[in-house]
């Protein structure tokens, strides 16, 4: 079996160059290999693309394969053995975690609702939100504002945002929008445009501020890093892996899955937009792995 | 010694011209190859993508009904249950065209008449450079512009909540046609031989008359071609009327958000499972809009052009 190179984090083609001189160094235990299959969120795409890239760079004789199918379609490959890690961007179901499974958060997902900068509402509560993208709300003078018709942007069904926007809000499949967007940057370019407009976007996409634009504090609570992290900001979900409690992975599966927990995997999460679960609020002092399974547990219920 | 000479060389020139000759048509067999083939590399691709289409798009046809797929008025892809209605996108795809047209043919074949027999040479040529220019502006920029530039107008003018509309997308439309629409039809009335104009002047027509009654006349075939390059740019874009129209699918309206048959795909493809019924329904929009697009085609060539024969 090939042995890790650490150099390979460091500069890949160095390691490349070494193992076909046949030279092997010896710095971390045994390398893993064989093939990962991981199933589910489509809104998890860039968080386990990027880790696992890292991971399959660090590891050459890993493939880990991922299959966008939505979040309850992995929750069944994941009860079914199709899959070694399903991939959940919500929380597992009484049912489903009868059926043995279990959830492990590796990341915290925070939406942001964004008005145009001249838009004086700076604050709505979740009731109001849904309100608004179901038609109840039509002019913002009822929430605030001035005397003007709201129009409510939103993605294109398949959204992992519009998804987890609709979950949290309880909008699914109500929603009566005025514009349907396809990417962030359409929304937030749409919402700049217009003082009519309400809109939602990813944190990471309006994390560094956006001309023109305002985001505003839903029950009173400011979208940040801090308050996605520790539970205040209520528009978020968690990015879950899903593994059946009493079925132990595969050596590969168990070195990827730990990988995404473990602290190193923090930058990358983040680098992909969200909030990495270990280092947030809600982790914080659960560093023990009983502790972390009962906290999902009690975050289930 | 030397006749025999004289004749092993002529034996080799005769020789060396059969070789040459010979050489000729290998060449010209080569090229006549080459062109062959180049030939049916175009057709094997317009039969693949055909066949390609057919094949993906037909089982999602089956399997939700044609008469539902093609007449349900919902279309609610990712619901808890699913409706795979596409009227609105035909339908929005037809007005869209249609509005498009309506405005962009009188603009661009009136350019086409006043370059080609009204306006001062030098003058023509800025703008013919004015019209090149347009048309090699990319879709996505014609987009942008509308997004950042028309649709907040349109928003103001009407008052609306949103100016995403049907109108700011015919609105694009027409001008991405016009380019089209102006080049073929100047072309088709450059053809027209000097003489008929000639004639129809000296008979004691105005100018105005000559252009509309002769020169546009003479020119038609050319100018119905025009109008099909256009209906079948028109019918085809995607990229900038996505940025422009709201994306809703909802039934069309002037002044409602609404989805065109070519954004339909293009705003859910990338989202869709391999394999789902919604994925396949948007390959079944795809062949819908192929048969459109051909239909398009096959009508206006045979109806127009086979109205100018009969004349």
């Amino acid at each position: 079996m090939m042995r890790n190179a650490k150099l390979a984090a460091v500069a890949a083609s160095v390691v490349m160059a070494m193992t076909a001189a046949g030279t092997s160094v010896s710095v971390l235990a045994d390398d893993v290999s064989g093939n990962v299959a991981t199933n589910g969120s489509t809104s998890m795409e860039e968080v386990i693309g990027a880790l696992s890239e890292q991971f399959m760079e660090d590891h050459p004789d890993v493939t880990i394969t991922y299959d966008a199918t939505g979040s309850g379609a992995g929750i069944e490959a994941a009860s079914t053995g199709a899959c070694d890690i399903g991939l959940a961007s919500r929380d597992l179901k009484d049912e489903e975690t009868a059926k043995g499974l279990q959830q492990t958060t590796i990341a915290i997902d925070g939406i942001a609702i964004i008005v145009n900068a001249d838009n004086p509402v700076d604050d709505l509560s979740v009731e109001q939100i849904a309100s608004i993208y179901t038609g109840g709300t039509t002019s913002w003078k009822d929430v605030g504002g001035d005397d003007l018709e709201i129009a409510a942007i939103g993605r294109e069904a398949g959204s992992g945002t519009r998804d987890g926007f609709e979950t949290i809000t309880d909008t699914k499949d109500e929603c009566k929008l005025s514009q349907e967007l396809t990417s962030t940057g359409a929304v937030i370019e749409a919402v700049k445009n217009s003082p009519n407009a309400i809109g939602y976007a990813s944190y990471s996409a309006v994390a560094q501020g956006q001309d023109g634009v305002k985001v505003l504090t839903v029950e009173g609570v400011a979208c940040t890093e801090d308050t996605i992290g520790d539970g205040s900001y209520v528009i978020q979900r968690d990015f879950n892996l899903i593994t059946m409690k009493d079925t132990a992975l595969s050596d590969a599966a168990q070195a990827f899955f730990d990988y995404c927990t473990s602290e190193d995997a923090a930058d990358l999460i983040k680098g992909a937009g969200v909030v990495p679960y270990a280092t947030s609020a809600a982790a914080e002092g659960t560093t023990e792995a009983a502790a972390a399974a009962e906290t999902d547990t009690a975050k289930a219920q | 010694m030397n006749n025999t000479e004289t004749v092993t060389v002529d034996a080799a020139a005769a020789a060396g011209a059969k070789e040459a000759k010979e050489k000729l048509n290998a060449k010209e067999t080569f090229w006549q190859v080459l062109f062959l083939i180049c030939g049916i590399i175009a057709v094997g691709f317009v039969l693949a993508i055909s066949i390609y289409l057919i094949i993906s798009g037909i089982p999602a046809i089956h399997k939700i009904g044609i008469f539902k797929f093609m007449f349900g008025t919902k279309w609610a892809s990712t619901a808890a249950e699913p409706s795979f209605g596409i009227l609105p996108f035909i339908l929005t795809s037809i007005y869209g065209t249609a509005g498009a047209v309506v405005i962009g043919v009188p603009i661009g074949l009136m350019t086409a008449v006043f370059l080609s027999k009204a306006a001062p040479k030098k003058f023509a040529a800025v703008i013919k450079n004015c019209v090149q220019l347009l048309a090699g502006i990319p879709s996505v920029v014609y987009g942008l512009v509308g997004m950042i530039v028309l649709v907040p107008s349109v928003q103001k003018a009407f008052h609306l909540a949103s100016g995403a509309t049907l109108l700011a997308a015919v609105i694009v439309l027409a001008i991405m046609i016009l380019p089209n629409i102006i080049n073929v039809s100047l072309t088709a009335l450059d053809a027209v031989p000097k003489e008929y104009e000639e004639a129809s002047l000296a008979l004691g027509a105005t100018r105005t008359e000559t252009f509309f009654k002769i020169s546009v006349h003479a020119a038609r075939s050319g100018i119905a071609a025009a109008v099909v390059l256009g209906v079948g740019r028109a019918i085809g874009e995607a990229m900038a009327i996505i940025m422009v129209s709201g994306n809703v699918a909802n039934m069309p309206g002037l002044l409602k958000s609404v989805r065109f048959m070519t954004t339909a795909i293009a705003s859910e493809m990338s989202y869709a499972a391999v394999g789902s019924l919604q994925r396949n329904a948007l390959f079944s929009i795809g062949l819908v809009l192929f048969v459109f697009i051909m239909l398009i085609n096959v009508f206006l060539n045979v109806v127009i052009k086979g109205k100018g024969k009969e004349q």
